[in-house]
Protein backbone atom coordinates (compact mmCIF):
# COMPACT_ATOMS: atom_id res chain seq x y z
CA UNK A 1 0.00 0.00 0.00
CA UNK A 2 1.25 3.47 -0.86
CA UNK A 3 -0.11 6.59 0.82
CA UNK A 4 -0.40 10.28 0.10
CA UNK A 5 2.17 11.86 2.47
CA UNK A 6 0.11 15.04 2.73
CA UNK A 7 -2.70 13.00 4.25
CA UNK A 8 -0.31 11.80 6.93
CA UNK A 9 0.79 15.36 7.73
CA UNK A 10 -2.85 16.42 7.86
CA UNK A 11 -3.69 13.58 10.25
CA UNK A 12 -0.70 14.54 12.41
CA UNK A 13 -2.04 18.10 12.53
CA UNK A 14 -5.48 16.97 13.68
CA UNK A 15 -3.83 14.65 16.20
CA UNK A 16 -1.76 17.53 17.55
CA UNK A 17 -4.87 19.66 18.03
CA UNK A 18 -6.64 16.83 19.85
CA UNK A 19 -3.63 16.21 22.10
CA UNK A 20 -3.31 19.91 22.86
CA UNK A 21 -6.92 19.81 24.07
CA UNK A 22 -6.21 16.65 26.08
CA UNK A 23 -3.23 18.23 27.82
CA UNK A 24 -4.99 21.53 28.44
CA UNK A 25 -8.14 19.97 29.89
CA UNK A 26 -7.05 16.57 31.23
CA UNK A 27 -9.95 15.08 29.28
CA UNK A 28 -9.33 11.35 29.65
CA UNK A 29 -12.17 10.24 27.37
CA UNK A 30 -10.78 12.31 24.53
CA UNK A 31 -7.42 10.60 25.05
CA UNK A 32 -9.21 7.27 24.77
CA UNK A 33 -10.99 8.36 21.59
CA UNK A 34 -7.65 9.39 20.10
CA UNK A 35 -6.12 6.02 20.95
CA UNK A 36 -9.02 4.30 19.16
CA UNK A 37 -8.48 6.57 16.15
CA UNK A 38 -4.83 5.52 16.14
CA UNK A 39 -5.85 1.87 16.27
CA UNK A 40 -8.27 2.17 13.34
CA UNK A 41 -5.72 4.08 11.25
CA UNK A 42 -3.01 1.54 12.05
CA UNK A 43 -5.30 -1.22 10.81
CA UNK A 44 -6.24 0.60 7.60
CA UNK A 45 -4.39 3.87 6.93
CA UNK A 46 -6.84 4.84 4.21
CA UNK A 47 -9.98 4.40 6.28
CA UNK A 48 -8.95 5.98 9.56
CA UNK A 49 -11.11 8.93 10.64
CA UNK A 50 -8.49 11.59 9.89
CA UNK A 51 -7.55 10.19 6.45
CA UNK A 52 -11.25 10.07 5.59
CA UNK A 53 -11.64 13.74 6.54
CA UNK A 54 -8.56 14.49 4.43
CA UNK A 55 -10.00 12.69 1.44
CA UNK A 56 -13.36 14.41 1.78
CA UNK A 57 -12.27 17.98 2.51
CA UNK A 58 -8.62 18.54 1.59
CA UNK A 59 -7.67 16.23 -1.25
CA UNK A 60 -10.24 17.62 -3.71
CA UNK A 61 -8.63 21.04 -3.33
CA UNK A 62 -5.06 19.75 -3.78
CA UNK A 63 -5.29 17.24 -6.57
CA UNK A 64 -3.41 13.94 -6.68
CA UNK A 65 -0.06 13.62 -4.90
CA UNK A 66 3.22 13.87 -6.77
CA UNK A 67 4.85 11.23 -4.58
CA UNK A 68 3.56 8.43 -2.41
CA UNK A 69 5.10 6.84 0.65
CA UNK A 70 4.96 3.26 1.87
CA UNK A 71 2.34 2.48 4.48
CA UNK A 72 4.47 0.43 6.86
CA UNK A 73 6.15 3.30 8.77
CA UNK A 74 2.83 5.13 9.04
CA UNK A 75 1.10 2.09 10.50
CA UNK A 76 3.95 1.56 12.95
CA UNK A 77 3.75 5.18 14.08
CA UNK A 78 -0.04 4.92 14.53
CA UNK A 79 0.43 1.79 16.60
CA UNK A 80 2.96 3.46 18.88
CA UNK A 81 0.60 6.42 19.21
CA UNK A 82 -2.21 4.06 20.14
CA UNK A 83 -0.14 2.49 22.91
CA UNK A 84 0.93 5.87 24.29
CA UNK A 85 -2.58 7.31 24.24
CA UNK A 86 -4.06 4.19 25.82
CA UNK A 87 -1.63 4.57 28.72
CA UNK A 88 -2.46 8.28 28.89
CA UNK A 89 -6.20 7.56 28.93
CA UNK A 90 -5.77 4.97 31.67
CA UNK A 91 -3.78 7.54 33.61
CA UNK A 92 -6.33 10.31 33.29
CA UNK A 93 -9.39 8.12 33.86
CA UNK A 94 -8.01 6.39 36.92
CA UNK A 95 -6.89 9.59 38.62
CA UNK A 96 -3.20 9.06 37.79
CA UNK A 97 -2.95 12.43 36.09
CA UNK A 98 0.86 12.45 36.03
CA UNK A 99 0.82 9.30 33.91
CA UNK A 100 -1.81 10.79 31.63
CA UNK A 101 0.06 14.04 31.18
CA UNK A 102 3.40 12.31 30.55
CA UNK A 103 2.15 10.01 27.83
CA UNK A 104 -0.10 12.57 26.21
CA UNK A 105 2.89 14.94 26.13
CA UNK A 106 5.09 12.34 24.43
CA UNK A 107 2.35 11.69 21.91
CA UNK A 108 1.99 15.40 21.23
CA UNK A 109 5.73 15.83 20.77
CA UNK A 110 5.83 13.14 18.09
CA UNK A 111 2.65 14.36 16.35
CA UNK A 112 3.79 17.99 16.46
CA UNK A 113 7.24 17.19 15.03
CA UNK A 114 5.53 15.29 12.24
CA UNK A 115 2.89 17.91 11.53
CA UNK A 116 5.12 21.00 11.71
CA UNK A 117 8.44 19.63 10.37
CA UNK A 118 7.64 16.36 8.65
CA UNK A 119 9.89 14.49 11.08
CA UNK A 120 9.19 10.84 11.80
CA UNK A 121 10.40 10.27 15.35
CA UNK A 122 9.76 6.54 15.29
CA UNK A 123 11.74 6.12 12.09
CA UNK A 124 14.74 7.89 13.61
CA UNK A 125 14.55 6.07 16.91
CA UNK A 126 14.40 2.73 15.15
CA UNK A 127 18.05 2.65 14.04
CA UNK A 128 19.32 4.05 17.32
CA UNK A 129 17.47 1.34 19.23
CA UNK A 130 18.69 -1.40 16.90
CA UNK A 131 22.23 -0.12 17.16
CA UNK A 132 22.18 -0.22 20.93
CA UNK A 133 20.39 -3.49 21.46
CA UNK A 134 20.98 -5.86 18.58
CA UNK A 135 23.89 -8.21 18.54
CA UNK A 136 26.02 -7.78 15.44
CA UNK A 137 25.71 -10.04 12.48
CA UNK A 138 29.00 -11.52 11.25
CA UNK B 1 -11.12 9.05 41.87
CA UNK B 2 -12.13 8.81 38.25
CA UNK B 3 -12.15 12.11 36.37
CA UNK B 4 -15.25 13.25 34.55
CA UNK B 5 -15.16 15.14 31.28
CA UNK B 6 -12.89 17.89 32.55
CA UNK B 7 -10.22 17.47 35.21
CA UNK B 8 -11.57 18.47 38.60
CA UNK B 9 -8.32 19.72 40.06
CA UNK B 10 -7.02 23.09 38.98
CA UNK B 11 -3.44 22.13 39.89
CA UNK B 12 -3.68 19.23 37.45
CA UNK B 13 -4.94 21.51 34.72
CA UNK B 14 -2.12 23.95 35.37
CA UNK B 15 0.38 21.13 35.16
CA UNK B 16 -1.14 20.04 31.87
CA UNK B 17 -0.93 23.55 30.45
CA UNK B 18 2.67 23.95 31.54
CA UNK B 19 3.63 20.61 30.03
CA UNK B 20 1.77 21.56 26.87
CA UNK B 21 3.76 24.78 26.56
CA UNK B 22 7.04 22.94 27.23
CA UNK B 23 6.27 20.34 24.56
CA UNK B 24 5.43 22.93 21.92
CA UNK B 25 8.50 25.05 22.67
CA UNK B 26 10.80 22.02 22.83
CA UNK B 27 9.27 20.58 19.67
CA UNK B 28 9.78 23.84 17.80
CA UNK B 29 13.39 24.04 18.98
CA UNK B 30 14.08 20.44 17.98
CA UNK B 31 12.44 20.89 14.59
CA UNK B 32 14.33 24.07 13.79
CA UNK B 33 17.65 22.59 14.94
CA UNK B 34 17.12 19.51 12.83
CA UNK B 35 16.20 21.65 9.85
CA UNK B 36 19.46 23.58 10.23
CA UNK B 37 21.68 20.49 10.41
CA UNK B 38 20.00 18.39 7.74
CA UNK B 39 21.98 18.01 4.55
CA UNK B 40 24.99 19.91 5.88
CA UNK B 41 28.40 18.45 5.18
CA UNK B 42 30.42 18.51 8.39
CA UNK B 43 34.18 18.49 7.96
CA UNK B 44 35.56 15.34 9.52
CA UNK B 45 38.35 15.99 12.01
CA UNK B 46 41.50 14.76 10.31
CA UNK B 47 43.74 14.64 13.36
CA UNK B 48 41.58 12.10 15.14
CA UNK B 49 40.81 8.50 14.30
CA UNK B 50 38.64 9.69 11.47
CA UNK B 51 41.82 10.82 9.71
CA UNK B 52 42.79 7.19 9.24
CA UNK B 53 41.47 5.23 6.30
CA UNK B 54 38.52 3.07 7.19
CA UNK B 55 39.37 -0.57 7.81
CA UNK B 56 39.61 -2.31 4.43
CA UNK B 57 37.76 -5.39 5.63
CA UNK B 58 34.89 -3.21 6.82
CA UNK B 59 34.69 -1.50 3.45
CA UNK B 60 34.82 -4.85 1.70
CA UNK B 61 31.90 -6.10 3.78
CA UNK B 62 29.93 -3.06 2.62
CA UNK B 63 30.89 -3.55 -1.00
CA UNK B 64 32.69 -0.21 -0.94
CA UNK B 65 36.27 -1.35 -1.50
CA UNK B 66 36.51 -1.28 -5.28
CA UNK B 67 38.93 1.40 -6.49
CA UNK B 68 37.50 4.82 -7.19
CA UNK B 69 38.63 8.44 -7.03
CA UNK B 70 35.92 8.97 -4.43
CA UNK B 71 33.10 6.91 -2.96
CA UNK B 72 29.69 8.11 -1.84
CA UNK B 73 28.83 5.65 0.92
CA UNK B 74 25.15 5.94 1.85
CA UNK B 75 23.57 4.31 4.90
CA UNK B 76 19.83 3.81 4.43
CA UNK B 77 17.06 1.98 6.18
CA UNK B 78 13.61 0.72 5.34
CA UNK B 79 11.51 3.34 7.13
CA UNK B 80 13.21 6.30 5.54
CA UNK B 81 11.67 8.58 2.93
CA UNK B 82 14.69 10.96 2.69
CA UNK B 83 16.92 7.96 1.85
CA UNK B 84 15.29 7.73 -1.56
CA UNK B 85 16.09 11.37 -2.25
CA UNK B 86 19.73 10.87 -1.26
CA UNK B 87 19.92 7.77 -3.45
CA UNK B 88 18.64 9.75 -6.41
CA UNK B 89 20.97 12.72 -5.87
CA UNK B 90 24.02 10.54 -5.21
CA UNK B 91 23.30 8.43 -8.26
CA UNK B 92 23.00 11.50 -10.44
CA UNK B 93 26.23 13.00 -9.12
CA UNK B 94 28.10 9.69 -9.47
CA UNK B 95 26.97 9.51 -13.07
CA UNK B 96 27.98 13.11 -13.63
CA UNK B 97 31.46 13.07 -12.09
CA UNK B 98 33.90 10.51 -13.51
CA UNK B 99 35.64 8.18 -11.06
CA UNK B 100 32.98 8.52 -8.38
CA UNK B 101 31.17 5.46 -7.11
CA UNK B 102 27.89 5.41 -5.15
CA UNK B 103 27.41 2.57 -2.70
CA UNK B 104 24.19 2.23 -0.72
CA UNK B 105 24.10 0.06 2.39
CA UNK B 106 21.19 -1.09 4.56
CA UNK B 107 22.11 0.12 8.03
CA UNK B 108 20.22 -2.58 9.82
CA UNK B 109 22.09 -5.37 8.01
CA UNK B 110 25.47 -3.87 8.86
CA UNK B 111 25.27 -2.88 12.51
CA UNK B 112 29.03 -3.50 12.91
CA UNK B 113 29.75 -0.79 10.39
CA UNK B 114 27.06 1.43 11.85
CA UNK B 115 28.76 1.29 15.24
CA UNK B 116 32.30 1.53 13.87
CA UNK B 117 31.47 4.54 11.71
CA UNK B 118 29.29 6.22 14.34
CA UNK B 119 26.09 6.20 12.31
CA UNK B 120 22.99 7.12 14.31
CA UNK B 121 20.52 8.27 11.66
CA UNK B 122 19.58 7.46 8.15
CA UNK B 123 20.23 8.75 5.63
CA UNK B 124 23.89 9.30 6.41
CA UNK B 125 26.14 9.91 3.43
CA UNK B 126 29.90 9.51 3.82
CA UNK B 127 32.26 10.97 1.23
CA UNK B 128 35.38 8.78 1.06
CA UNK B 129 38.58 9.56 -0.82
CA UNK B 130 40.57 7.09 -2.91
CA UNK B 131 42.24 5.62 0.21
CA UNK B 132 38.96 5.00 2.01
CA UNK B 133 39.43 7.96 4.32
CA UNK B 134 36.24 9.73 5.39
CA UNK B 135 36.46 13.35 4.23
CA UNK B 136 32.97 14.61 4.98
CA UNK B 137 29.59 13.30 6.00
CA UNK B 138 26.03 14.55 5.95
CA UNK B 139 22.82 13.36 7.56
CA UNK B 140 19.56 14.21 5.88
CA UNK B 141 19.28 15.27 2.26
CA UNK B 142 22.14 17.39 0.85
CA UNK B 143 21.71 19.76 -2.05
CA UNK B 144 23.45 18.68 -5.22
CA UNK B 145 25.88 21.65 -5.36
CA UNK B 146 26.95 20.95 -1.76
CA UNK B 147 27.50 17.29 -2.63
CA UNK B 148 29.60 18.13 -5.66
CA UNK B 149 31.66 20.58 -3.58
CA UNK B 150 32.22 17.88 -0.96
CA UNK B 151 33.40 15.54 -3.69
CA UNK B 152 35.81 18.19 -4.85
CA UNK B 153 37.46 18.13 -1.44
CA UNK B 154 37.72 14.34 -1.58
CA UNK B 155 39.10 13.97 -5.10
CA UNK B 156 41.84 16.58 -4.85
CA UNK B 157 43.53 14.62 -2.08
Amino acid sequence: MELDPRGQRFAATLTSVVLIVVLATGWGWLALIQSVIFAITAADPRRGPYPLIYRALVLPRLGPPAVREPAAPVRFAQLVGCVFLTVAAIGYLSGGTALGVTFAALGLLAAFLNAAFGLCVGCEAYLAIRRLTARSAA
Amino acid sequence: MASGRIACHSEDMTAGLIVLAVVLVAGTAIGLWRRSTDGRFGVTDESGPAGQPIDAALLAALGADRPADATLLQFSSAFCAPCRAVRRISGEVAALVPGVRHVEVDAESHLDAVRALDIWRTPTLLVLDADGREIKRATGVPAKPQLIAALGAAIKR
